[in-house]
Protein backbone atom coordinates (compact mmCIF):
# COMPACT_ATOMS: atom_id res chain seq x y z
CA UNK A 1 0.00 0.00 0.00
CA UNK A 2 2.79 2.45 0.65
CA UNK A 3 4.61 1.73 -2.28
CA UNK A 4 1.24 2.71 -4.17
CA UNK A 5 0.77 5.62 -2.02
CA UNK A 6 4.29 6.94 -3.00
CA UNK A 7 3.86 5.59 -6.68
CA UNK A 8 0.55 7.85 -7.21
CA UNK A 9 2.07 10.88 -5.48
CA UNK A 10 4.75 10.35 -8.33
CA UNK A 11 2.85 10.38 -11.10
CA UNK A 12 -0.16 12.66 -9.50
CA UNK A 13 2.44 15.68 -11.02
CA UNK A 14 4.49 14.33 -13.53
CA UNK A 15 5.60 17.28 -14.80
CA UNK A 16 7.34 18.28 -11.42
CA UNK A 17 8.26 14.63 -11.16
CA UNK A 18 9.93 14.68 -14.20
CA UNK A 19 11.44 17.74 -13.60
CA UNK A 20 13.19 16.50 -10.32
CA UNK A 21 13.89 13.77 -12.03
CA UNK A 22 16.05 15.71 -14.99
CA UNK A 23 17.58 17.77 -12.09
CA UNK A 24 19.03 15.02 -10.05
CA UNK A 25 20.75 13.14 -13.52
CA UNK A 26 22.44 16.40 -14.31
CA UNK A 27 24.80 15.82 -11.76
CA UNK A 28 24.56 12.40 -12.48
CA UNK A 29 25.89 12.73 -16.30
CA UNK A 30 28.66 15.09 -14.66
CA UNK A 31 30.34 12.72 -13.06
CA UNK A 32 29.95 9.67 -15.28
CA UNK A 33 30.70 12.14 -18.37
CA UNK A 34 34.01 13.47 -16.29
CA UNK A 35 34.67 9.91 -14.65
CA UNK A 36 34.53 8.74 -18.70
CA UNK A 37 36.67 11.36 -19.99
CA UNK A 38 39.87 10.76 -17.27
CA UNK A 39 39.30 7.03 -17.88
CA UNK A 40 39.13 7.70 -21.70
CA UNK A 41 42.15 9.58 -21.48
CA UNK A 42 44.02 6.87 -19.42
CA UNK A 43 42.87 3.71 -21.04
CA UNK A 44 43.87 5.94 -24.32
CA UNK A 45 47.73 6.36 -22.81
CA UNK A 46 47.79 3.05 -22.00
CA UNK A 47 46.57 1.79 -25.40
CA UNK A 48 49.22 4.06 -26.99
CA UNK A 49 52.01 3.45 -25.28
CA UNK A 50 51.23 -0.43 -25.64
CA UNK A 51 51.49 0.08 -29.08
CA UNK A 52 55.09 0.94 -29.02
CA UNK A 53 56.36 -2.30 -28.81
CA UNK A 54 58.85 -1.22 -26.38
CA UNK A 55 59.54 -3.07 -23.34
CA UNK A 56 61.53 -0.01 -21.39
CA UNK A 57 61.47 3.53 -21.35
CA UNK A 58 64.61 6.32 -20.88
CA UNK A 59 63.22 9.83 -19.66
CA UNK A 60 65.55 12.80 -19.73
CA UNK A 61 66.61 14.58 -16.29
CA UNK A 62 64.41 15.95 -13.82
CA UNK A 63 61.54 14.32 -15.91
CA UNK A 64 58.26 12.71 -15.02
CA UNK A 65 58.03 9.18 -16.22
CA UNK A 66 54.05 10.34 -16.46
CA UNK A 67 53.38 13.04 -18.91
CA UNK A 68 54.91 15.44 -21.44
CA UNK A 69 57.56 17.65 -20.03
CA UNK A 70 60.04 20.30 -22.24
CA UNK A 71 63.32 18.61 -20.86
CA UNK A 72 65.51 17.12 -23.50
CA UNK A 73 68.31 14.24 -23.77
CA UNK A 74 70.91 13.94 -26.89
CA UNK A 75 70.57 12.39 -29.37
CA UNK A 76 73.76 10.36 -29.21
CA UNK A 77 72.31 8.70 -26.12
CA UNK A 78 70.09 6.53 -28.37
CA UNK A 79 73.38 5.12 -29.78
CA UNK A 80 75.05 4.25 -26.85
CA UNK A 81 71.90 2.86 -24.93
CA UNK A 82 71.63 0.55 -28.06
CA UNK A 83 74.87 -0.75 -27.52
CA UNK A 84 73.77 -1.97 -23.73
CA UNK A 85 73.48 -5.85 -23.00
CA UNK A 86 70.05 -7.43 -24.01
CA UNK A 87 69.06 -4.24 -25.99
CA UNK A 88 67.72 -5.63 -29.92
CA UNK A 89 66.69 -1.68 -30.35
CA UNK A 90 66.61 1.75 -29.09
CA UNK A 91 64.60 4.77 -30.62
CA UNK A 92 64.71 8.38 -30.03
CA UNK A 93 61.37 10.05 -30.12
CA UNK A 94 60.60 14.02 -29.78
CA UNK A 95 57.11 15.29 -28.34
CA UNK A 96 56.18 18.74 -29.42
CA UNK A 97 53.07 19.81 -27.44
CA UNK A 98 50.28 21.77 -29.76
CA UNK A 99 47.98 22.57 -26.95
CA UNK A 100 45.95 20.69 -24.81
CA UNK A 101 46.95 16.90 -24.32
CA UNK A 102 47.71 17.02 -28.18
CA UNK A 103 51.49 16.60 -29.46
CA UNK A 104 52.78 15.52 -32.80
CA UNK A 105 55.34 12.57 -31.64
CA UNK A 106 58.84 12.96 -34.01
CA UNK A 107 59.78 9.57 -34.93
CA UNK A 108 62.28 8.09 -36.99
CA UNK A 109 59.52 6.19 -39.46
CA UNK A 110 62.04 2.97 -40.02
CA UNK A 111 62.68 2.60 -36.17
CA UNK A 112 59.45 2.95 -35.75
CA UNK A 113 58.20 0.53 -37.91
CA UNK A 114 60.79 -2.27 -36.73
CA UNK A 115 59.94 -1.37 -32.87
CA UNK A 116 56.08 -1.58 -33.11
CA UNK A 117 55.26 -3.63 -36.37
CA UNK A 118 54.50 -0.32 -38.33
CA UNK A 119 51.17 1.72 -39.00
CA UNK A 120 48.26 0.20 -40.39
CA UNK A 121 47.30 2.47 -43.23
CA UNK A 122 43.89 3.59 -43.75
CA UNK A 123 44.57 6.03 -46.73
CA UNK A 124 47.71 7.39 -48.09
CA UNK A 125 51.38 6.80 -47.34
CA UNK A 126 54.15 6.57 -45.24
CA UNK A 127 56.20 9.81 -44.04
CA UNK A 128 58.64 10.88 -47.32
CA UNK A 129 58.87 14.70 -47.38
CA UNK A 130 59.63 16.77 -44.85
CA UNK A 131 56.33 18.74 -44.41
CA UNK A 132 54.49 15.02 -44.05
CA UNK A 133 52.49 14.40 -41.56
CA UNK A 134 50.64 11.19 -40.51
CA UNK A 135 47.96 11.12 -38.30
CA UNK A 136 45.58 8.28 -37.06
CA UNK A 137 41.61 8.14 -37.95
CA UNK A 138 40.46 9.85 -34.59
CA UNK A 139 42.43 13.09 -35.41
CA UNK A 140 41.66 12.57 -39.11
CA UNK A 141 37.47 12.46 -37.90
CA UNK A 142 38.44 15.12 -35.30
CA UNK A 143 40.09 17.89 -37.93
CA UNK A 144 37.48 16.72 -41.13
CA UNK A 145 40.93 16.04 -42.53
CA UNK A 146 41.38 13.29 -45.51
CA UNK A 147 45.12 12.05 -46.56
CA UNK A 148 46.28 14.37 -49.35
CA UNK A 149 44.78 17.26 -46.78
CA UNK A 150 46.75 20.49 -45.04
CA UNK A 151 46.54 20.95 -41.35
CA UNK A 152 48.63 24.14 -39.98
CA UNK A 153 50.07 23.16 -36.76
CA UNK A 154 52.90 25.12 -34.46
CA UNK A 155 52.32 28.03 -37.47
CA UNK A 156 53.44 25.88 -40.19
CA UNK A 157 51.57 24.27 -43.14
CA UNK A 158 51.63 20.33 -42.83
CA UNK A 159 50.45 17.76 -45.25
CA UNK A 160 48.52 15.06 -44.53
CA UNK A 161 50.56 11.94 -45.89
CA UNK A 162 48.25 9.71 -44.62
CA UNK A 163 45.58 8.35 -42.31
CA UNK A 164 46.84 5.37 -39.75
CA UNK A 165 44.26 3.15 -37.31
CA UNK A 166 44.47 4.40 -33.87
CA UNK A 167 46.54 3.25 -30.91
CA UNK A 168 50.35 3.73 -31.87
CA UNK A 169 52.88 6.00 -29.45
CA UNK A 170 50.50 9.27 -30.39
CA UNK A 171 47.53 10.90 -33.30
CA UNK A 172 49.72 12.62 -34.97
CA UNK A 173 53.25 11.87 -36.50
CA UNK A 174 55.91 13.22 -38.23
CA UNK A 175 59.76 12.87 -38.75
CA UNK A 176 62.26 13.96 -36.27
CA UNK A 177 64.42 16.64 -38.18
CA UNK A 178 62.05 18.30 -39.59
CA UNK A 179 59.82 18.56 -36.13
CA UNK A 180 63.15 20.12 -34.54
CA UNK A 181 62.72 22.24 -37.41
CA UNK A 182 59.66 23.82 -37.04
CA UNK A 183 59.89 24.02 -33.14
CA UNK A 184 62.61 26.02 -33.69
CA UNK A 185 64.33 24.65 -30.72
CA UNK A 186 68.36 22.93 -31.91
CA UNK A 187 68.65 20.00 -33.27
CA UNK A 188 70.39 16.99 -31.97
CA UNK A 189 67.77 16.28 -29.26
CA UNK A 190 65.32 13.77 -28.54
CA UNK A 191 62.31 13.90 -25.37
CA UNK A 192 62.31 10.06 -24.55
CA UNK A 193 63.98 6.90 -25.66
CA UNK A 194 62.58 3.52 -25.75
CA UNK A 195 64.29 -0.23 -25.69
CA UNK A 196 63.16 -3.14 -27.18
CA UNK A 197 65.17 -5.95 -25.57
CA UNK A 198 66.29 -9.42 -27.38
CA UNK A 199 64.22 -11.18 -24.78
CA UNK A 200 61.54 -9.56 -22.47
CA UNK A 201 62.62 -11.85 -19.87
CA UNK A 202 65.61 -9.30 -19.06
CA UNK A 203 63.70 -6.30 -18.34
CA UNK A 204 64.03 -6.07 -14.68
CA UNK A 205 67.97 -7.17 -14.90
CA UNK A 206 68.79 -4.51 -17.93
CA UNK A 207 66.76 -1.43 -15.73
CA UNK A 208 69.15 -2.82 -12.79
CA UNK A 209 72.04 -2.21 -14.66
CA UNK A 210 70.89 1.24 -16.52
CA UNK A 211 69.58 2.61 -13.50
CA UNK A 212 72.98 2.25 -12.11
CA UNK A 213 75.05 3.38 -15.59
CA UNK A 214 72.48 6.39 -16.03
CA UNK A 215 71.36 7.06 -12.95
CA UNK A 216 70.81 10.75 -13.37
CA UNK A 217 67.42 9.56 -16.30
CA UNK A 218 64.44 7.94 -14.76
CA UNK A 219 64.11 4.17 -16.40
CA UNK A 220 61.16 2.18 -16.60
CA UNK A 221 59.63 -0.98 -17.71
CA UNK A 222 56.50 -0.50 -20.07
CA UNK A 223 54.61 -2.69 -17.70
CA UNK A 224 55.31 -0.20 -15.04
CA UNK A 225 54.75 2.55 -16.95
CA UNK A 226 51.19 1.12 -17.84
CA UNK A 227 50.65 0.98 -14.07
CA UNK A 228 51.71 4.29 -13.26
CA UNK A 229 48.93 5.76 -15.80
CA UNK A 230 45.91 5.66 -13.75
CA UNK A 231 43.60 8.37 -12.32
CA UNK A 232 44.51 7.53 -8.65
CA UNK A 233 47.87 8.65 -9.54
CA UNK A 234 47.52 11.49 -11.17
CA UNK A 235 47.06 13.82 -7.83
CA UNK A 236 45.55 16.58 -9.44
CA UNK A 237 43.05 14.24 -11.51
CA UNK A 238 42.06 12.80 -8.08
CA UNK A 239 41.32 16.20 -6.35
CA UNK A 240 39.17 17.51 -9.54
CA UNK A 241 37.33 14.07 -9.55
CA UNK A 242 36.63 15.00 -5.85
CA UNK A 243 35.17 17.95 -6.26
CA UNK A 244 32.98 17.22 -9.05
CA UNK A 245 31.60 14.51 -6.76
CA UNK A 246 30.96 16.96 -4.16
CA UNK A 247 29.40 18.88 -6.86
CA UNK A 248 26.99 16.20 -7.81
CA UNK A 249 26.19 15.60 -4.28
CA UNK A 250 25.30 19.45 -3.37
CA UNK A 251 23.17 20.02 -6.86
CA UNK A 252 21.70 16.76 -6.00
CA UNK A 253 20.83 17.82 -2.44
CA UNK A 254 19.17 21.42 -3.38
CA UNK A 255 17.49 19.92 -6.21
CA UNK A 256 15.59 17.36 -4.22
CA UNK A 257 15.21 19.22 -1.09
CA UNK A 258 13.55 22.46 -3.21
CA UNK A 259 11.64 19.73 -5.26
CA UNK A 260 10.28 17.74 -1.61
CA UNK A 261 9.97 21.29 -0.45
CA UNK A 262 7.18 21.96 -2.97
CA UNK A 263 5.65 18.56 -2.83
CA UNK A 264 5.12 18.95 0.88
CA UNK A 265 3.44 21.93 0.31
CA UNK A 266 1.52 21.13 -2.14
CA UNK A 267 0.57 18.37 -0.07
CA UNK A 268 0.05 19.87 3.33
CA UNK A 269 -3.91 18.79 3.24
CA UNK A 270 -3.32 15.29 1.96
CA UNK A 271 -0.55 15.27 5.27
CA UNK A 272 -3.00 16.47 7.21
CA UNK A 273 -5.72 13.69 6.07
CA UNK A 274 -2.47 11.06 6.73
CA UNK A 275 -2.15 12.48 10.05
CA UNK A 276 -5.78 12.43 10.97
CA UNK A 277 -5.88 8.87 10.14
CA UNK A 278 -3.30 8.45 12.86
CA UNK A 279 -0.07 8.02 10.26
CA UNK A 280 3.08 8.78 12.97
CA UNK A 281 6.34 11.00 12.37
CA UNK A 282 7.99 7.99 10.94
CA UNK A 283 5.47 7.00 8.43
CA UNK A 284 5.35 10.40 6.84
CA UNK A 285 8.83 10.66 6.81
CA UNK A 286 9.29 7.72 5.39
CA UNK A 287 6.64 8.42 2.28
CA UNK A 288 8.75 11.93 1.49
CA UNK A 289 12.39 9.65 1.89
CA UNK A 290 10.77 6.84 -0.37
CA UNK A 291 9.46 9.06 -2.83
CA UNK A 292 13.28 11.06 -2.94
CA UNK A 293 14.78 7.42 -3.31
CA UNK A 294 12.60 6.99 -6.37
CA UNK A 295 13.37 10.45 -7.96
CA UNK A 296 17.01 9.69 -6.95
CA UNK A 297 16.53 6.51 -8.76
CA UNK A 298 15.09 8.09 -11.93
CA UNK A 299 17.37 10.92 -12.07
CA UNK A 300 20.44 8.30 -11.55
CA UNK A 301 18.64 5.98 -14.97
CA UNK A 302 18.32 9.22 -17.05
CA UNK A 303 21.93 10.33 -15.80
CA UNK A 304 23.61 7.06 -17.01
CA UNK A 305 21.35 7.41 -20.55
CA UNK A 306 22.55 11.09 -20.50
CA UNK A 307 26.25 10.22 -20.15
CA UNK A 308 26.09 7.75 -23.42
CA UNK A 309 24.69 11.02 -25.52
CA UNK A 310 27.30 12.90 -23.72
CA UNK A 311 30.16 10.53 -24.46
CA UNK A 312 28.95 10.21 -27.91
CA UNK A 313 29.09 13.94 -28.55
CA UNK A 314 32.40 14.20 -27.52
CA UNK A 315 33.67 11.34 -29.23
CA UNK A 316 31.93 12.67 -32.47
CA UNK A 317 33.45 16.21 -31.64
CA UNK A 318 36.75 15.57 -30.43
CA UNK A 319 37.64 11.92 -30.28
CA UNK A 320 41.55 12.38 -30.51
CA UNK A 321 42.08 14.77 -27.64
CA UNK A 322 39.08 13.71 -25.45
CA UNK A 323 38.87 10.55 -25.61
CA UNK A 324 35.84 9.47 -23.70
CA UNK A 325 35.06 6.11 -22.13
CA UNK A 326 31.62 4.49 -20.74
CA UNK A 327 32.86 3.27 -16.95
CA UNK A 328 30.13 0.69 -15.21
CA UNK A 329 31.71 0.61 -12.64
CA UNK A 330 31.08 4.39 -11.51
CA UNK A 331 27.12 3.77 -12.27
CA UNK A 332 26.73 2.25 -9.00
CA UNK A 333 28.86 5.50 -7.10
CA UNK A 334 27.40 7.89 -8.93
CA UNK A 335 23.72 6.47 -8.45
CA UNK A 336 24.95 6.23 -4.39
CA UNK A 337 25.66 9.85 -4.54
CA UNK A 338 22.77 10.92 -6.50
CA UNK A 339 20.25 8.98 -4.16
CA UNK A 340 22.59 9.88 -1.08
CA UNK A 341 22.14 13.12 -2.23
CA UNK A 342 18.29 13.29 -2.75
CA UNK A 343 17.66 11.45 0.89
CA UNK A 344 19.61 14.02 2.28
CA UNK A 345 17.47 16.83 0.62
CA UNK A 346 14.65 15.04 1.77
CA UNK A 347 14.84 15.51 5.33
CA UNK A 348 13.99 19.00 5.45
CA UNK A 349 11.26 18.32 3.69
CA UNK A 350 10.01 15.74 5.47
CA UNK A 351 10.98 16.79 8.88
CA UNK A 352 8.59 20.12 7.78
CA UNK A 353 5.68 17.87 7.10
CA UNK A 354 6.23 15.24 10.22
CA UNK A 355 5.72 18.83 12.46
CA UNK A 356 2.70 19.86 10.86
CA UNK A 357 -0.07 20.53 12.82
CA UNK A 358 -2.98 18.52 11.68
CA UNK A 359 -5.25 21.19 11.84
CA UNK A 360 -3.74 23.62 10.56
CA UNK A 361 -2.94 21.37 7.66
CA UNK A 362 -6.23 19.91 7.13
CA UNK A 363 -7.36 23.80 7.02
CA UNK A 364 -4.70 24.14 4.05
CA UNK A 365 -6.63 25.12 0.45
CA UNK B 1 -27.06 2.43 24.04
CA UNK B 2 -24.47 1.55 27.25
CA UNK B 3 -24.73 3.93 30.73
CA UNK B 4 -21.10 3.84 30.66
CA UNK B 5 -19.66 6.95 28.78
CA UNK B 6 -16.42 6.24 26.34
CA UNK B 7 -16.08 9.92 26.27
CA UNK B 8 -15.86 11.99 29.47
CA UNK B 9 -14.85 15.49 29.40
CA UNK B 10 -14.43 17.83 32.86
CA UNK B 11 -13.78 21.50 32.96
CA UNK B 12 -11.97 21.28 29.51
CA UNK B 13 -10.64 24.49 28.39
CA UNK B 14 -8.64 25.48 25.14
CA UNK B 15 -6.82 29.00 24.81
CA UNK B 16 -4.72 29.36 21.30
CA UNK B 17 -2.56 32.15 21.39
CA UNK B 18 -0.78 33.89 24.43
CA UNK B 19 -0.58 37.83 26.46
CA UNK B 20 -3.18 40.01 25.41
CA UNK B 21 -4.01 38.23 22.03
CA UNK B 22 -5.06 34.68 23.57
CA UNK B 23 -8.47 33.37 23.06
CA UNK B 24 -10.59 31.18 25.03
CA UNK B 25 -11.88 28.73 22.99
CA UNK B 26 -13.20 26.51 25.03
CA UNK B 27 -13.94 27.68 29.04
CA UNK B 28 -15.08 24.96 31.08
CA UNK B 29 -16.94 21.99 29.17
CA UNK B 30 -18.62 19.13 30.81
CA UNK B 31 -20.25 16.21 28.76
CA UNK B 32 -20.20 12.46 29.19
CA UNK B 33 -21.22 10.35 25.83
CA UNK B 34 -22.04 7.15 26.44
CA UNK B 35 -21.36 4.29 24.64
CA UNK B 36 -23.33 3.86 21.55
CA UNK B 37 -24.96 7.10 21.29
CA UNK B 38 -25.05 9.93 18.53
CA UNK B 39 -24.84 13.17 19.97
CA UNK B 40 -25.36 16.08 18.28
CA UNK B 41 -23.27 19.20 18.87
CA UNK B 42 -24.77 22.54 17.88
CA UNK B 43 -23.36 26.07 17.70
CA UNK B 44 -22.60 29.52 15.58
CA UNK B 45 -19.42 29.85 14.21
CA UNK B 46 -16.60 30.71 17.44
CA UNK B 47 -18.64 28.68 19.56
CA UNK B 48 -15.89 26.11 20.34
CA UNK B 49 -17.86 23.40 18.90
CA UNK B 50 -15.20 22.52 15.99
CA UNK B 51 -12.34 22.92 19.10
CA UNK B 52 -13.96 20.14 21.23
CA UNK B 53 -14.17 17.93 18.30
CA UNK B 54 -10.53 18.40 17.78
CA UNK B 55 -9.54 17.72 21.65
CA UNK B 56 -11.95 14.88 21.46
CA UNK B 57 -10.31 13.63 17.94
CA UNK B 58 -6.78 13.95 19.86
CA UNK B 59 -5.71 16.58 16.53
CA UNK B 60 -4.66 19.07 19.54
CA UNK B 61 -3.79 18.59 23.02
CA UNK B 62 -6.51 20.77 25.57
CA UNK B 63 -5.33 23.72 27.68
CA UNK B 64 -6.41 21.96 31.18
CA UNK B 65 -8.94 20.01 32.00
CA UNK B 66 -9.44 16.20 31.52
CA UNK B 67 -10.57 14.08 28.46
CA UNK B 68 -11.04 10.56 29.06
CA UNK B 69 -11.87 9.17 25.36
CA UNK B 70 -12.07 5.07 25.43
CA UNK B 71 -10.48 4.54 29.01
CA UNK B 72 -7.80 6.93 27.82
CA UNK B 73 -7.05 10.40 29.35
CA UNK B 74 -5.97 12.26 26.44
CA UNK B 75 -5.14 15.15 28.09
CA UNK B 76 -2.19 13.59 29.90
CA UNK B 77 -0.84 12.33 26.65
CA UNK B 78 1.34 13.46 24.55
CA UNK B 79 1.96 13.75 20.12
CA UNK B 80 2.74 10.22 20.15
CA UNK B 81 -0.16 9.39 22.11
CA UNK B 82 -3.09 11.47 20.13
CA UNK B 83 -1.54 10.13 16.96
CA UNK B 84 -2.35 6.37 18.63
CA UNK B 85 -5.82 7.78 19.71
CA UNK B 86 -6.34 8.65 15.96
CA UNK B 87 -5.05 5.53 15.10
CA UNK B 88 -6.36 3.26 17.25
CA UNK B 89 -9.77 4.82 18.69
CA UNK B 90 -11.46 7.60 16.29
CA UNK B 91 -12.13 8.39 13.10
CA UNK B 92 -13.12 11.56 11.03
CA UNK B 93 -15.75 12.55 8.59
CA UNK B 94 -15.26 16.02 7.64
CA UNK B 95 -17.37 18.82 5.77
CA UNK B 96 -14.58 18.28 2.50
CA UNK B 97 -14.60 14.62 2.85
CA UNK B 98 -10.95 15.28 2.50
CA UNK B 99 -10.74 12.08 0.92
CA UNK B 100 -6.48 11.65 -0.68
CA UNK B 101 -6.94 12.95 -4.22
CA UNK B 102 -4.59 10.60 -5.79
CA UNK B 103 -6.57 7.14 -4.76
CA UNK B 104 -9.16 5.83 -5.77
CA UNK B 105 -12.04 5.42 -2.89
CA UNK B 106 -10.63 1.80 -2.33
CA UNK B 107 -7.30 2.96 -1.43
CA UNK B 108 -8.35 5.24 0.24
CA UNK B 109 -9.92 2.74 2.48
CA UNK B 110 -7.00 0.53 2.13
CA UNK B 111 -4.53 3.82 3.58
CA UNK B 112 -6.69 3.84 6.49
CA UNK B 113 -6.13 0.11 7.45
CA UNK B 114 -2.89 -0.18 6.40
CA UNK B 115 -2.06 2.71 8.90
CA UNK B 116 -4.58 1.36 11.53
CA UNK B 117 -2.42 -2.14 11.66
CA UNK B 118 -5.55 -4.03 10.25
CA UNK B 119 -3.90 -4.56 6.83
CA UNK B 120 -4.62 -3.18 3.76
CA UNK B 121 -5.84 -6.31 1.94
CA UNK B 122 -9.22 -7.21 1.21
CA UNK B 123 -11.91 -6.20 2.85
CA UNK B 124 -13.97 -7.89 5.73
CA UNK B 125 -17.33 -9.40 4.91
CA UNK B 126 -18.46 -7.12 7.87
CA UNK B 127 -17.15 -4.11 6.10
CA UNK B 128 -18.16 -5.48 2.71
CA UNK B 129 -21.86 -5.20 4.05
CA UNK B 130 -21.24 -1.38 5.24
CA UNK B 131 -20.18 -0.39 2.07
CA UNK B 132 -23.15 -2.07 0.31
CA UNK B 133 -25.04 -0.06 3.27
CA UNK B 134 -23.49 3.15 1.69
CA UNK B 135 -23.84 2.16 -1.73
CA UNK B 136 -20.53 2.60 -2.88
CA UNK B 137 -19.42 -0.96 -4.03
CA UNK B 138 -19.38 0.04 -7.59
CA UNK B 139 -17.76 3.45 -7.06
CA UNK B 140 -14.72 1.56 -5.05
CA UNK B 141 -12.19 1.84 -8.28
CA UNK B 142 -13.01 5.61 -9.16
CA UNK B 143 -10.80 8.21 -7.51
CA UNK B 144 -12.40 11.44 -5.95
CA UNK B 145 -12.25 13.58 -8.67
CA UNK B 146 -14.49 11.24 -10.37
CA UNK B 147 -17.45 11.31 -8.02
CA UNK B 148 -20.21 13.62 -6.58
CA UNK B 149 -19.77 15.07 -3.37
CA UNK B 150 -22.68 12.87 -1.68
CA UNK B 151 -20.82 9.84 -3.15
CA UNK B 152 -17.33 11.29 -1.76
CA UNK B 153 -18.66 11.75 1.91
CA UNK B 154 -19.94 8.12 1.78
CA UNK B 155 -16.48 7.05 0.83
CA UNK B 156 -15.19 9.27 3.66
CA UNK B 157 -17.56 7.38 6.04
CA UNK B 158 -16.77 4.03 4.73
CA UNK B 159 -13.06 4.52 5.17
CA UNK B 160 -13.86 5.91 8.85
CA UNK B 161 -15.68 2.64 9.69
CA UNK B 162 -13.31 0.25 7.81
CA UNK B 163 -10.73 0.22 10.93
CA UNK B 164 -13.75 -0.19 13.23
CA UNK B 165 -12.94 3.04 15.87
CA UNK B 166 -14.94 3.58 19.10
CA UNK B 167 -15.58 7.00 18.38
CA UNK B 168 -16.77 8.33 14.77
CA UNK B 169 -16.59 11.83 15.06
CA UNK B 170 -18.50 13.96 11.78
CA UNK B 171 -17.41 17.67 11.56
CA UNK B 172 -20.44 19.14 9.28
CA UNK B 173 -20.83 16.17 7.27
CA UNK B 174 -23.41 17.43 5.44
CA UNK B 175 -22.00 21.18 4.83
CA UNK B 176 -20.76 20.37 1.23
CA UNK B 177 -23.77 18.53 0.07
CA UNK B 178 -27.13 19.53 -1.45
CA UNK B 179 -30.35 18.66 0.69
CA UNK B 180 -30.41 15.25 -1.15
CA UNK B 181 -27.19 14.06 -0.06
CA UNK B 182 -27.39 15.44 3.10
CA UNK B 183 -30.25 13.60 4.06
CA UNK B 184 -28.74 9.99 2.46
CA UNK B 185 -25.62 11.03 4.82
CA UNK B 186 -27.77 12.09 8.07
CA UNK B 187 -30.03 9.15 7.20
CA UNK B 188 -27.11 6.47 6.92
CA UNK B 189 -25.32 7.84 10.11
CA UNK B 190 -28.47 7.38 12.23
CA UNK B 191 -28.41 3.58 10.51
CA UNK B 192 -25.16 3.00 10.88
CA UNK B 193 -25.03 3.92 14.66
CA UNK B 194 -28.51 1.94 15.50
CA UNK B 195 -27.40 -1.17 13.50
CA UNK B 196 -23.53 -1.30 14.52
CA UNK B 197 -23.87 0.66 18.23
CA UNK B 198 -21.32 2.87 16.63
CA UNK B 199 -21.11 5.92 18.33
CA UNK B 200 -20.80 8.95 16.48
CA UNK B 201 -20.34 12.80 17.44
CA UNK B 202 -21.18 15.38 14.99
CA UNK B 203 -20.94 19.04 15.17
CA UNK B 204 -23.56 20.79 12.80
CA UNK B 205 -24.74 24.19 12.56
CA UNK B 206 -27.91 23.24 11.50
CA UNK B 207 -30.76 22.58 14.04
CA UNK B 208 -32.55 20.20 11.16
CA UNK B 209 -28.83 17.84 11.22
CA UNK B 210 -28.39 17.47 14.87
CA UNK B 211 -32.41 16.36 15.09
CA UNK B 212 -30.41 13.12 13.49
CA UNK B 213 -28.82 12.66 16.71
CA UNK B 214 -30.16 10.75 19.93
CA UNK B 215 -29.55 14.58 22.04
CA UNK B 216 -28.31 17.61 21.00
CA UNK B 217 -25.73 20.00 23.18
CA UNK B 218 -25.66 23.82 22.34
CA UNK B 219 -22.91 25.76 22.74
CA UNK B 220 -22.15 29.14 22.91
CA UNK B 221 -18.77 31.18 23.41
CA UNK B 222 -16.43 28.36 24.47
CA UNK B 223 -19.77 26.80 26.91
CA UNK B 224 -22.22 24.56 26.51
CA UNK B 225 -25.21 26.45 27.38
CA UNK B 226 -27.69 23.73 26.86
CA UNK B 227 -27.75 19.82 27.16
Amino acid sequence: MIGRLVWENITHRPLRTMLSVLMIAVPVTLILTLIGLSTGFVEDSRRRQNGVGADILVKPRGASIVGFSNSTMPVSLVAKLATEPHVAQAMGQVIATIGGFDAIMGIDPAAFDRMSGGFVFLSGHPLSGPDDLLIDSWYADQRHVQAGGKLNLLNHQWTVAGIVEPGKLGHIFAQIVPLEEVEGGGSGYVSQIYLKLDDKAHTNEVIGALRKKYDEFPIVSMEELQSLISVDKVPLLSTFLLVVEGIGVVIGFLVVSLSMYMAVLQRTREIGILKSLGATKGFIMGLILAEAFFLGLGGTIFGIIFSYGSAGIIHRAMPASLPVAIVYAWWPISGAIAMGAALLGALYPGAIAVRMDPIEALAYE
Amino acid sequence: MSSVPIIQIRDLRKVYGTGKIAVEALRGVNLDVAKGEFLSIVGPSGSGKSTLFHIVGGLTPPTSGQVIVAGEDVSKVGDAGRTELRRKWVSFVFQKFNLLPNLTARDNIRVALHISGKGDGGFTAEFTKIVDLLAIAGRLDHKPAEMSGGEQQRVAIARALATGPAILLADEPTGNLDTANSLAVLTLLRDLNSRLGQTILMITHNVEAAEYGHRTVHMRDGRIVEN
